[in-house]
Order: C-alpha cells, then structure tokens, then sequence
C-alpha cells in the first residue's frame, strides 16, 4: 500500500505525459493501470469493476463513451451530477487505468500472458492493411503506396494508440488538422484537390491528386477550403473487434525508417 | 474507397514524369530543368535557355528571394547549387536543410531537416551543395555522414544510411552524383587524417554496391606511393572527395577529383608521390574499378586540392576529334587531358604560378618549392588559385570560364606535426592576404593591389589561349553559369552577381545582392519564363526579365 500511495502522489506531477501515448499498451502500462485502478477506482467500481448498477468496465459497458480518449477525459473531469469524481491525474495515468480496463478481464483470470486489448497481431494487422481493409489504397508505408492519405510510417511513434483505434471506427473525429484534405476552385473551373502544404496571402501550395507539388495564385482562386469529413471509410461495421486490434497492431508496430 | 471519390474530382492531371536517368543523361533536351550539380553530367554548367540576352540582360529583375531559416553562423555558407524539376526548386539550406520550392515564386512546399549529430566537424564551413534526384527521391548527404533519400514529394525519408563516423572528421558537404541506378559520394575531412573513397550506393536501397578507395592500401595499385617505413601514413592519407564528379555515358566512366594528403603542410610522414591524392580518378560507374588516374601534384604540401568539377568536352585536338578533359587545378595550372586513357595533353598556368616551374613529357610537375622551417613564399596561395567553386563551358564559345583567384600567395612554414583521432592533422596555418573562409563584416581596406584580386576567365582550349578577364578588386568563392545566348553569370565575395559578355567578357549587368556569393549559378525556366537563382550570404535571389 505504502507502494500505492507513492504511485498516486506521483501522478499528480505532470510529467512523461506522452510517453505511454507514443507506445500504445506495454505491459507496463497495464500493471500500472492495475495499480491505479485499486486505489483509486475499486472503492467505487469494486475489484471486478462491476459494482456500479449498469456498468462493467471490464466488458467494456458504460454508461457514457466508449472510445478510450472518452474514457481518459471522464477518468479526469468526472461525470458531473453523479458520483464519479474528477481525478488529478495526468493523461499518460489515465491512459494506464484504460489499459487496464481494456486487459481487466485477462489480467484478473491470470490466463496466459496478457493480451494486450487493443494491440493485436502486426503480422495479421498486415494482411487486413494491405488486404481487406484496401488501407494502401491512399495510405504510404515504408515508401510504398499513395502519397495523398497520411503517411503512416511512422504512426506507432506519433499517435498515441487510442487515438489509432479511434481514427479506423470514426476517422471525421480525430482527423488532425494537417491530415485533412484541401480543395480549390480556380477562377477558370479547375478543381485541384489533394494535400495542403504551405499558403501565404497570395498563393497555395498542394500536393494534388496526381501528386504533383503545385503552386496556385489566390487570385486565381474562386473556392478554397478543407473538407471537414475523412475520405476514409470507419470500419465500425466493416471489420470485426479482433481484425481492428490486429489492424492498430500493425499500426503501433510502424516505427519509421530508423526505429 | 471514399478516398477515391474525393480525389477523383481533381483535373484529369497525369501523374508527373519521374526524374529517370535517362532525362538526367539527355538534360540539354529539358533546358527548363536543372536535374544534375552541374546542370549536365560532362559538368559544364550551361543552360541552353537563350530568353536573357546580351541585348536584354540589363531588364533583370529580382523575382523572389528565399532566406535561410536562422542567421547562419560565420561558417554555414549557403553554397547548394538548386535542381529544379517541372516548375519545382529543391535547395539546401546550411547545412541540412532541404526544401522544395516554387521555382517560379519561392513559395515553399515541404521542409526536411536532417538532425545533425553534435559529433560533426568540418574544416572549413557546415555547408552541403545540393541534393541529387532519381524518380521521385531525392539524395543528400550530410555533415554528420549520413546519405539520406528523400521523397521529392513530401519532403518525408525513405532511407538513412550512416556511411562514416563523423568523429573522426569525415563529413559529406557535396552533391551527390546519380549515375544509372547508383547515388555516388565520396567525404570530406582531409583536414582530418581520414582515408577517402569514392563509393556507389542502390538508389533504392542506400546499399553499397562499390566502393574506391582513394588511398591504397598495402597490396593495393598505388600504395608503391607511400613509402614511409612505418607502412602507417596511408591509413591517414587523405584524399577526399568534396565535390561532384562527372559521367561520360560512352565510356561509363565517372570522374572524381581527390583532395590533399593529409598532412597538408608537412609532407615528412608521407614520403612518396601519395596517390591517389590530389588527382583525377576515372572509375568503372559499374564495378568502380579504376580505368586511369592522372595526379595534378604529386606529394603535395601546399593544400592543393584536386576538387573541381571534371568538364567533359569533345573537340578536335591538333586536327583530330578527341574526349577531352579540360581541368583549372587549384595549384594555378589549367589542363587538357585525354578523358579515354588519362593521357596529359596540356597544363598551362592562369595565374601567377611559383611551385612548379612547368611539366615533363609525362605531365608531371617539375617542383620547385618546399615549406621550410622559416617559411616558402608560394604562389598561388593556400586557398588555391580556383577550388571547388564551379568551372563552366560554352559548347557555342567553346570557352572555358574559371573563377580565379590571381596572383595570390602563402608563406608555407613545416612544423612537427602528429594525429590525433577527430583532430585537425595539418600542420601550421600558412599565412594568406585572403581570408580563407567568409571574410568578417566590414570594408576591404587593408589589402594592397600586390596581394592580389578575384577574376574570371575565359580560355579556348584549342589554343590554349586566355580570351579575356573580368577583374574584381576582392576574390570569388562563385562559380561560373555560361547559357545559349552567350552570356556568363558569378558573382564574388564583393557582394555583386554580374553578367557577362561569353565572348568578350564585358560587364552587361550587375546586382548587389549584400553578402558573398559562395555557389554556383543556374538558369531554369517556368511556364517559358526564363530565371537565373544564385545563393549570396544566407539568401537566395532568383532573377527573370522584366514583364
């Protein structure tokens, strides 16, 4: 217990709040989480997090959200009017208490090694990528395939895994702000569509649909703007639970060039 | 599959051509682009654009101006010549920072900034000349050793291959060259006892596919040079690359100027001719076997580096169509050489020339002078009477442009001198009037007429003859852009870029772009407007007529 308290005076510094972002689920994150969770959330939720009428939150039932960025925004602000409380810890804890809710079920029946909920199997993940997902249809890895989606060479070091699963089951809400695509209308009817790169007050550049660099006149501009919604499909209804771990599998797995 | 539909709205736009080797080869066909260091692989630095003429040169106007991103210290020149591919302009920016432009705006697409190892050290400037392109990937090396290739779309790497261990002084400042499907390189860091080479890398891969190295070792041809008792001296030898060497498609050599041994001013550890320092190497683009070398001075001791660009010209020699290699030598000797086997035709001085007293019917210099304890006075002087700054050649002038450095000279003092790992390994500074690397802020006026000035000249090789000389109170660290309509552009470390007259060397137009001009022209086109960009302190100016 001693051990415990040390862990919960610890969260309340705001440090390393990225780390376990930029490396998905460890087992570490998982023990960690598991320690978190008993003294802070097991007086509440009990020590099968089942003891809230209508909640299981080691199956995955809530009453509110679902996605793990919802989860670690009600771990830390509460839920107003009831009596889940606001928690002072930082993202990477909260993180580490979902991580924990994703495994409970695993971590607490002892069976096998932990399979890390969320993080499936990369060579799996690979074949739906490159298969049934039609993912290299505008997505690049490792210098192959499309230009126009984001690059995803090194998305296991940039996007915290959360934020990965959330992207294949609701790609619109986490699309970030340079990830979405750019259209222009040219004062003579010419739609150029593709990447935004750069803009001053005069001009526009793009990598376009052809992937071309190009660079266009604002005067010669009539529409510009971004388009608000992915192109890319949510695959909610498309791939199963398992085939969407096996997929951020893969994804957590693209570590660059130089990992 | 959504994807799709929202891009299938774009304009029907064809996915651009990629950069094959084969546009590379036949560059005089595109003269919009600028695809290779040199603007063509016989390294003439030449654009067959004719817009901007002798007769119109003085409507130039400044179009564009691109900074470097900080205020670059004292020693991160902006020496990077540009490629520029279908209205795109890839540049680098001291000392590695690569970005793609807008060549007909300046505006910029993508950014690439390798991370520089602390480890890094440079004699003489964190510069790097420009990049390289083959398909759609981008080559360049940096100042911490590494070879990187580079999505010429986005900006993002596809490879990093760290080559050589920058803590021991060896570094990358050169564009490299693309021959076939090869990237080839060679180090800088003669200043720091370092064994050069020449090596090939698989464009696609960044895997070694040959490698010259250009101090032999024991057992291999050339290493009879290094006859030290001791059998040690080659593994500190020297002989870097520096600059971008040339390719003739015909004979599929590729050729590599070498640098000095080290150490510079003391050669007493490295008794012998130190080959392959200090020389032209002809190496096999396939295997990089060596066809032939030629070695400009043998058992150097005044820093005269053999790192120019090779120009590959054919041309009748005394009545019979011959390869030839035309060569101004930092040691202040401008060559003919037969590029086939290597054969020295020609070495006549440009400047004022004291080492040597002329050559022997095999080519080799008849050395004069040493450095001695109390000092040798030399001309030219240490920084070379050219050095890596760009030659040019009109194939409608048949001249040879260099940039010179005239009548300069350096007291060369020996002292005791002995290497240390990551160290300098070169003996004392010889005395110059000309500061060898920027000059600090401030007016020139200490230098008297007698220390010498900058020009540039032109030569016929045929005859040997010097056409004309455009003179400059200060020296030029710029090389030399000659185009079709016969007009020659550099600039100096005076703060001006100047058009010339190709034929006779009159001053047509000038701009004073406020700092020294430390790269090499090029002339490139956009929609058939024709630009002239040069890099001058830490920005770059692009130029068109007039509209």
């Amino acid at each position: 217990m001693r051990r415990l308290a040390a862990v919960m005076v610890g969260v309340t510094v705001a440090v390393g709040t990225l780390i376990a972002q930029d490396h998905g689920y460890t087992p570490a994150d998982i023990e960690n989480g598991a320690r978190l969770y008993q003294s802070a959330c097991s007086g509440c939720h009990g020590p099968a997090g089942g003891e809230i009428p209508g909640v299981e939150l080691a199956r995955g039932q809530f009453r509110r959200g679902t996605s793990d960025t919802d989860l670690i925004a009600i771990i830390k602000t509460g839920i107003p009017g009831t009596a889940m409380p606001p928690h002072a810890v930082s993202d990477q804890e909260a993180a580490q208490v979902v991580a924990y809710l994703r495994n409970m079920t695993v971590v607490r029946t002892g069976i096998g090694t932990a399979v890390l909920r969320g993080v499936g199997d990369p060579a799996r993940g690979r074949t739906l990528f490159e298969g049934k997902g039609q993912c290299t249809t505008c997505h690049r890895v490792y210098g192959r395939g499309p230009r126009l989606a984001p690059d995803l060479t090194e998305v296991g070091l940039t996007r915290p895994l959360p934020e990965l699963r959330d992207a294949l089951l609701d790609p619109s809400a986490t699309m970030r702000p340079g990830n979405r695509p750019f259209s222009v209308v040219t004062t003579d009817g010419r739609t150029v569509s593709g990447r935004l790169l750069n803009q001053d007050s005069f001009s526009i550049q793009m990598l376009d649909s052809s992937e071309r660099l190009v660079s266009v006149q604002k005067r010669n501009v009539r529409e510009q703007g971004f388009i608000s919604t992915s192109p890319m499909p949510s695959y909610r209804d498309t791939l199963t639970v398992e085939e969407v771990d096996d997929l951020v599998g893969y994804l957590v797995s693209l570590k660059g060039f130089n990992p | 599959m959504a994807c799709a539909l929202v891009f299938a709205s774009a304009a029907g736009t064809l996915a651009h051509a990629q950069v094959s080797f084969e546009r590379i080869l036949r560059a005089d066909q595109e003269p919009q682009n600028w695809l290779t260091y040199s603007g063509n692989l016989s390294g003439w630095r030449y654009s067959p654009l004719a817009q901007i003429t002798p007769a119109n040169v003085r409507n130039l106007e400044l179009q564009w101006v691109f900074q470097t991103r900080a205020p670059a210290e004292a020693n991160e020149k902006f020496e990077a010549t540009p490629l520029v591919v279908d209205g795109v302009m890839y540049t680098v920016l001291p000392p590695n920072h690569l970005v793609a432009l807008d060549a007909a705006t300046g505006r910029m697409f993508w950014i690439y900034s390798a991370v520089i190892s602390p480890l890094a050290r440079v004699c003489c400037g964190r510069v790097n000349r420009g990049v390289a392109i083959l398909g759609d990937t981008l080559f360049m090396a940096t100042i911490d050793g590494h070879l990187i290739a580079i999505d010429a779309k986005n900006g993002r790497p596809i490879w990093d291959k760290a080559l050589v261990d920058p803590a021991l002084g060896y570094s990358f400042t050169l564009s490299p060259l693309v021959v076939k499907d090869k990237v080839i390189v060679g180090p800088s860091g003669g200043e720091y006892g370092i064994r050069g080479f020449v090596a090939a890398f698989d464009a696609a891969t960044g895997a070694e596919v040959w490698r010259f190295n250009t101090i032999p070792a024991p057992g291999e041809p050339g290493h009879e040079t290094w006859t030290d008792a001791e059998q040690t001296a080659w593994k500190t030898g020297g002989g870097p690359a520096w600059v971008t060497g040339s390719y003739d498609p015909q004979l599929n050599l590729t050729y590599w100027g070498t640098g000095n041994p080290g150490p510079d001013w003391n050669g007493d550890p490295r008794p012998g001719d130190n080959l392959y320092t200090d020389s032209v190497i002809a190496l096999d683009a396939d295997t990089g076997w060596l066809k032939w070398h030629y070695q400009f001075t043998p058992h150097d001791e005044f820093d005269y580096d053999a790192t120019q660009v090779p120009v590959l010209v054919d041309m009748p020699w005394q009545g019979q169509p011959r390869k030839l290699m035309l060569w101004a030598n930092r040691n202040g000797f401008w060559y003919v050489l037969d590029r086939t086997s290597g054969q020295f035709l020609q070495g006549k001085p440009f400047t004022k020339v004291t080492w040597a007293t002329g050559f022997d019917e095999h080519g080799r210099p008849r050395r004069a002078l040493a450095p001695t304890q109390e000092g040798t006075l030399v001309y030219p002087n240490n920084q070379g009477a050219t050095n890596w700054y760009s030659p040019s050649y009109s194939p409608r002038t048949g001249l040879f442009y260099v940039p010179s450095w005239m009548d300069t000279f350096s007291r060369y003092f020996k002292v005791p001198v002995e290497y240390t790992p990551g160290s300098q390994y070169v003996g004392r500074f010889p005395t110059m009037s000309f500061p060898a690397l920027r000059p600090p802020a401030g007016a020139i006026n200490q230098r008297l007429p007698e220390d010498g000035y900058g020009a540039i000249q032109a030569f016929d090789p045929k005859t040997g003859e010097r056409k004309w000389e455009f003179k400059m109170v200060d020296v030029t660290d710029s090389g030399v852009l000659s185009t079709a309509s016969d007009l020659v552009f550099a600039g100096g470390r005076e703060g001006y870029f100047h058009a010339l007259d190709a034929r006779t060397g009159e001053p047509l137009w000038r701009a004073s772009v406020g700092g020294p001009v430390s790269a090499g022209p090029i002339s490139y086109a956009v929609d058939g407007r024709q630009y002239v960009a040069i890099a001058a302190g830490s920005v770059l100016f692009v130029y068109a007529l007039r509209q």
